[in-house]
């Protein structure tokens, strides 16, 4: 556990050193759905209408964006080998960075998303629901992107090709969260599209960082 | 078990197998979609609904079909190649990406054709169409990943694992894709597959879909040999330029 | 045969989907025969060099 929480710790600093990179996913969140209006025009009724599409599928790419980062620091200054060698299982390991990269893109989204929801005339019934999805949808988008990560990382160009590996298999993420949201904003249950984030995480949890590990190991040789 | 794969193990093996299965596999792929052909333009009959414009079913289907089939070939030679490191599966795999995105493309553009009449749009979020091309960005993402590696031998590991990880997922797509459409139903009761499919439907159905399983054969082999060949023309040429400095 | 070809009226999209189907089956097929023979071709021709440099090599190469 303490292992665990080191490389968690270590990755959180690192990030704050860094500071301007989760800065930047997140001000790419807000400005990106900001731009929806401009485009759509600001008719409440129909930016409220696509407004749950336009916040998950942009907090999606937002996701995506900071995945490049994820090993690829670790395999520049070679410390993804002393990583590999750490007494933890490397899924472990990948399963704390993952951890590290939902608090410093994810959960900032989250946080956002309220915001967002406001600049997009969101109906006020979808609120609660649109976080409790993203609580539960974001960290999938880290774990499926740990995968996209750790194949792509000894690639020069890997960050383009992140997306093209990745994007389809947020897909189920995005239908269910947009889903949950739309119920609620209907006076529906959400609880059924709830339900399904759970288990595309409890799912994830342990195949995703499993995955990656084999990707990573792959990529040491 | 671990025998018969040792016995096709042998590159040369396999070339000289394949030499014997080419030709036939490519005159029987001729003969099956002659008769599908036949049967489906001139034998099965018009739809009550759909018209004559049913007939595009009879590549439509089978193509969406090969689609999934070739998919999963890749993801049990990937697995094969990764679990038991047998040197053909990665060849295997490799070849039949091509193929496989082929077959989804054709039945992207053969479900838009047959969709416009029917539905007035060039595209239908139908959840068959919008699992294909789900599908057929998955097929995408493993040819660019194997490509992107200049170690042959690194990026055939690296799609196999993504091959594996993408087949996990075809499925939850497809549920996802399917609880998605349901949500947003289209305007129009007429389902793509027609009401019902009786034996004058079924027939060439199954004939196309056997003569195109074929067709994948036969290309599987020519993009094998391909690939061993390559594999040979590379050791001798470094050979050669070992040999002359 | 006029009514053949007009599929009841919906020549416009069978034909081409038939087209289309037939098009990119006979591409991925005509690229991977291509390819298998420009690298046939390629091996032989290698092997060609390769035999007529060995000759040279076993007459100055006994030392």
């Amino acid at each position: 556990m303490n292992a665990f929480l080191a490389i968690v710790r270590r990755d959180l600093k690192l990030a704050f050193r860094r500071g301007g990179d989760a800065a930047n996913v997140v001000v790419f969140f807000i400005l990106t759905v900001t731009l929806f209006p401009f485009g759509i025009g600001p008719e409440a009724a129909i930016l409220a209408r696509v407004a749950p599409g336009v916040i998950w599928v942009v907090a999606l790419l937002a996701a995506m964006l900071s995945l490049d980062r994820l090993f690829r620091d670790d395999h520049d200054d070679g410390s993804l080998e002393v990583l590999v060698l750490s007494p933890l299982p490397l899924e472990v390991v990948v399963m704390a960075k993952c951890l590290a990269h939902w608090l410093t893109t994810g959960l900032l989204l989250v946080m956002a998303a309220p915001l967002l929801a406001v600049v997009m005339a969101m109906d006020g019934e979808g609120f609660a629901t649109l976080l409790a999805a993203m609580v539960l949808g974001t960290p999938v988008l880290s774990l499926i992107g740990a995968i996209g990560a750790a194949l792509t990382v000894g690639l020069r160009r890997g960050g383009v090709l992140i997306s093209l590996l990745v994007l389809p298999l947020f897909i189920p993420v995005l239908i269910f969260g947009v889903g949950a949201v739309d119920a609620a904003v209907y006076g529906l249950t959400a609880k059924p599209h709830l339900l399904m984030l759970g288990g595309l995480l409890v799912l994830s949890l342990p195949l995703a960082p499993w995955a990656a590990a084999a990707a990573l190991r792959l990529s040491l040789e | 078990m671990s025998s018969a794969f040792h016995r096709f193990a042998n590159p040369a093996r396999f070339m000289r197998y394949s030499a014997v299965i080419l030709p036939w596999s490519l005159w029987i792929t001729a003969a099956l979609i002659a008769v599908g052909l036949y049967l489906a333009l001139f034998v099965a009959p018009a739809d009550y609904q759909q018209g004559d414009s049913v007939r595009i079913m009879f590549v439509h289907v089978p193509a969406a079909w090969m689609a999934l089939f070739v998919y999963t070939n890749m993801a049990v030679a990937s697995a094969v190649a990764l679990i038991w490191r047998h040197p053909l599966a990665h060849i295997a795999a490799h070849g039949s990406a091509p193929i496989g995105a082929c077959f989804t493309l054709i039945a992207l553009v053969t479900g838009s054709l047959w969709g416009k009449p029917m539905w007035g749009t060039w595209w239908v979020w139908d959840a068959r169409l919008t699992s294909v091309l789900v599908l057929f960005f998955l097929y995408l993402g493993y040819i660019a990943l194997a490509d992107a590696f200049d170690d042959g031998a690194k990026g055939a590991k690296a799609a196999a694992i993504l091959a594996l990880v993408g087949f996990v997922n075809v499925p939850i797509i497809k549920f996802s894709v399917e609880w998605w459409n349901t949500l947003h139903q289209p305007a129009s009761v007429i389902k793509m597959g027609g009401p019902s499919i009786h034996a004058s439907m079924l027939v060439p159905l199954v004939i196309m879909a056997l003569g195109f399983t074929t067709f994948f054969v036969a290309v599987l082999i020519l993009r094998m040999r391909a690939a061993i060949v390559g594999a040979k023309l590379r050791t001798l040429q470094i050979a050669l330029i070992e040999r002359g400095a | 045969m006029n009514e053949f070809f007009a599929m009841g009226g919906y020549a416009a999209y069978v034909w081409p989907a038939l087209a289309v189907t037939a098009m990119v089956m006979a591409g991925i097929y005509i690229q991977s025969h291509r390819a298998l023979h420009a690298r046939e071709v390629e091996l032989d021709a290698l092997q060609q060099a390769r035999a007529e440099a060995e000759p040279e090599e076993s007459h100055g190469a006994e030392t």
